[in-house]
Order: C-alpha cells, then sequence, then structure tokens
C-alpha cells in the first residue's frame, strides 16, 4: 500500500489522526496533514483504509497495486 | 435479519459512496448498486462555494475519487435517474425513467435540497447552490460582475459572501441573525466572524428577516427586507438551509417526518436504512431524534450503516464536526457550540484570530473550536469529547444540535 496525501485539499480537521495516529499526523501551524509512513506495514492498513474514506476533503489516495 | 446478498443504494453522493465503500472495507463480497439522480460520478460539495466558485478548482476535482479507484469498487452506478417510489415489503425502488431496482437491504441516502424564497422559481440572476450545476451557473454570473446578494447568514451564505468578495465584487450579506453562523458558532465567535467580512468589504445587513425579491423584466432586480427597504441587486444568492428529499417516498409507508425517521441504527423499516442529509435517527445519547447535514456525517453514518448491514448492530452516536473556510479564517467545529455556553479560549489569542476555545455547560465541555488552530482543535476535542453518548439531554438538546449544524 502506498498513500499520497493532497496538502491543497486537506481541511484540517483532523479525522485521519483519530483513525489512524501512527499514520497521520497534522502541521502545528495550521492542521494540514502530515504522513508520517507513506508505505505502512500490514496491519495498520484497515486504519488507513477507513481513514481514507472518512477523510471529509477526499485528500488521501491509497494505491494498493502490487 | 442475516447478511444481505445485495444492497441498493439510492443516492450517489458523499453518504451513497461511502456507504459503498464502508460495506466493501467491512468484507461485503454481495452485488451493490448506487443509484443517482445526477448524471455526475460522486462529487465532492464542500468545494462547491470555494474553491469551485472562485475558479481556484476546475469542476472535475471535486470527484470525491478516481475512476481507478471506483472501478477497484466494484459498484454498478446508475445515474441521471432519479429515484419515484419504493416499496419496503419486496425493497424494490422505481425510478424517473421507469426501472425497477430491487435488493436485499436498501440505503436511502437521497440528500436534501435548498430552501428558496417567494417567487424565486424562473427568475433570472437568483441562483441556489447545491449542485455542479449550481456553482458552474452562479459562477458564470459572477464573473459578469454587479451588485451580489447573498440571503442567507448561515454556513453557505458565509462562505458564498466570502468568495465573491475575494473576486473583488460588491458584495451584501443578509439575513436575521445578528451575525453571520451566530447559531454555530455563539455571539463571541459569530461576532469576530462578523468583524473579519466587514473588514473585508463585505456589507452587512444582519438582523432583518429577507421578506422576498424585486424583479424587472425577469430578472431579479433586488432584495426586499422585511423592514420595506429594498437592496439592489444584480445577483442574488438564496442560501437559506436545506429540506431532506423525501417526497419520493410518501405514500411508501415509511414514517417521514423533516427526513426519513430511523431507531437507533438508522434503520427505517426491515432492511431499509438511511444516511446523511435525509437521515433522521433517534440519538441514544440525546434521547431524540437528529438529522445533522454536515459533511462528516454523511461518511459517519454510512460506515455505521454498512456496519449494521454486515450484522455489527450499533448504535450511531457522533460527535458532530464541521468546518468552514472564510477569507484566511479556517474554523473547525467540534461537537455542540450550544447558545449559552460559557466560552473560554484556552489556546492563543482572539485579537490575532488565532486561537481555540471550550464551550461549556453545566461545567461539562459540549463543543471545541479553533480558529486557524486546527490542529489545537482536533487535541481538544480528543481531550474533552469522546462520545456525544455522554451527553445527555440535560447538557444539550437535539433541536440545539440541529441548529448548531452546518
Amino acid at each position: 500500500m502506498k498513500i499520497t496525501v493532497d496538502e491543497d485539499r486537506c481541511c484540517a480537521g483532523g479525522s485521519c489522526v483519530l483513525t489512524a495516529p501512527d499514520v497521520f499526523d497534522q502541521r502545528d501551524e495550521d492542521g494540514v496533514v502530515l504522513l508520517l509512513d507513506p508505505e505502512p506495514a500490514g496491519h495498520l492498513h484497515d486504519a488507513v483504509r477507513e481513514a481514507a474514506e472518512v477523510c471529509p476533503s477526499a485528500a488521501i489516495t491509497l494505491s494498493e497495486a502490487g | 435479519m442475516s447478511t444481505p446478498s445485495d444492497v441498493l443504494v439510492v443516492g450517489a453522493s458523499a453518504a451513497g459512496l461511502s456507504t459503498a465503500e464502508a460495506l466493501r472495507r467491512k468484507g461485503f463480497s454481495g452485488g451493490i448498486t448506487l443509484l443517482g439522480d445526477e448524471p455526475h460520478l460522486p462529487y465532492d460539495r464542500p468545494p462547491l462555494s470555494k474553491q469551485v466558485l472562485s475558479g481556484a478548482w476546475e469542476p472535475d476535482r471535486a470527484r470525491l475519487r478516481t475512476p481507478e479507484a471506483l472501478d477497484a469498487l466494484d459498484v454498478r452506478f446508475v445515474l441521471g435517474d432519479p429515484a419515484s417510489s419504493l416499496d419496503p415489503a419486496t425493497r424494490s425502488v422505481g425510478t424517473a425513467s421507469g426501472a425497477v431496482l430491487r435488493a436485499d437491504a436498501v440505503v436511502l441516502a437521497t440528500g436534501a435540497r435548498p430552501r428558496t424564497v417567494a417567487g424565486q422559481a424562473g427568475l433570472g440572476g437568483v441562483h441556489v447552490l447545491r449542485t455542479l450545476g449550481d456553482a458552474s451557473a452562479l459562477r458564470a454570473d459572477l464573473l459578469g460582475g454587479g451588485r451580489v446578494v447573498v440571503v442567507g447568514d448561515g454556513v453557505l451564505g458565509a462562505e458564498v459572501a466570502a468568495t465573491a468578495r475575494g473576486a473583488e465584487l460588491d458584495v451584501t450579506l443578509a439575513g436575521p441573525q445578528r451575525a453571520p453562523l451566530a447559531a454555530q458558532l455563539g455571539p463571541l465567535v459569530s461576532g469576530v466572524l462578523g468583524e473579519l467580512h466587514a473588514q473585508r468589504g463585505v456589507n452587512l445587513r444582519l438582523g432583518t428577516a429577507v421578506r422576498g425579491l424585486t424583479a424587472r423584466d425577469g430578472r431579479v432586480s433586488g432584495v426586499r427586507l422585511d423592514s420595506g427597504e429594498v437592496l439592489p441587486a444584480d445577483v442574488v444568492v438564496v442560501a437559506l438551509g436545506a429540506i431532506p428529499n423525501t417526497d419520493w417516498l410518501i405514500g411508501s409507508g415509511l414514517r417521514l417526518d423533516d427526513g426519513v425517521v430511523c431507531d437507533a441504527r438508522c434503520r427505517a423499516a426491515d432492511g431499509i436504512y438511511a444516511v446523511g442529509d435525509v437521515a433522521r435517527w433517534y440519538h441514544e445519547g440525546l434521547g431524540a431524534l437528529v438529522r445533522l447535514e454536515n459533511r462528516t456525517n454523511a461518511t459517519e453514518q454510512a460506515a455505521a450503516v454498512a456496519g449494521d448491514v454486515v450484522g455489527g448492530e450499533r448504535s450511531y452516536v457522533p460527535v458532530p464536526y464541521f468546518w468552514t473556510d472564510q477569507f484566511d479564517a479556517k474554523l473547525q467545529v467540534h461537537g455542540v457550540l450550544a447558545p449559552g455556553a460559557e466560552v473560554s479560549v484556552v489556546e492563543g489569542d482572539v485579537a490575532a484570530r488565532r486561537f481555540a476555545a471550550l464551550y461549556e455547560r453545566d461545567g461539562e465541555v459540549v463543543g471545541v473550536l479553533g480558529w486557524n488552530m486546527p490542529k489545537q482543535a482536533r487535541q481538544l476535542r480528543q481531550k474533552h469529547l469522546v462520545e456525544l453518548r455522554d451527553l445527555t439531554g440535560s447538557h444539550v438538546t437535539a433541536t440545539e444540535v440541529e441548529k448548531a449544524d452546518f
């Protein structure tokens, strides 16, 4: 799994941090998403998929090929 | 109910798409059909009043998922065909084109439509903003310049006013409240927001309800206030809230009362669920029916319903969240900023327009606000607002929650 985030779309709500705190954080100054781990280990995949789906600004895209 | 073999989702916007995604994520491998009234693949509505209206984004950028992601979801889309009837007994949905779709479980996600003012229909220069088509039409009219009057002092109205003013148009914001978003933010913060709009050149005509429109030669010419005064206008945007789309369900036997009335698990009948703007479900923490129109509710409620479809049986008890971007202000609202709540600024500085505040009632935190402090607001939410289940009706009422919602 490979994660990409679109900072320009991010609404800074922090839903991703609530859902997958090992993979996402927010910048202190403006709350925009910080990707801690673009290729997380398998045990985190379910949480990352949920984070991508619940993101209210569709700022997280997953590539699951391979 | 055992796990259904197929699911029909009526509505192909955020709530509908999220239902399909959550079903797949939870392991559902049966057939999923998304029936949508608009011709477009799922797109997002919050950018319509901001990035799409300003022209910063091409309309295509509002789409919620890439074509590849939708392919991977393995969902059948039936688009541009509004649902027109439901038979709950057979879980069959009839459409405007005459098709009949049936499934073991049906999820109603038909959203809401804008409330209008009398005399608006067919009048040139008057707009609502709900769909991509609405945004394109309004943008085209704004590019023509002239005087813009926004009718409605809630989230959408204030966002449209800010976007139009950002394009250096002559903008007036009219509405009955003392300040923009007064119902959502309370007097202190809505007052700061009003100051921001005034400083940026928005003409605020608040505290007076709008009575109607004036017209000349089939085109709007002004907005008439309750005081009798007429605000001259070349373009009018009506942003007076939304009405849940339940007309097509009249006669279905489902209980309709400001939305599709559901139980705590968002079930309207056996095998029939509702999600998103159209759903009015029994909130166990508040002990009352609640309908939320915020964007986050669309996905969270969809996930709850998907969980129930595959056998989870959990009641839906969310902490409401919405955000709004106006000029350089990014506001985050978690929980309920209840009227009369005690507001304390716990981080930052109001004068610097960067702060976070707690809203308390009876000594309990019921809401968190961040003004250009999104991360801090989210951290305060995690600390103080674990679940609204903890907020019994003695702290906030269902009506207050709905009024404070987007």
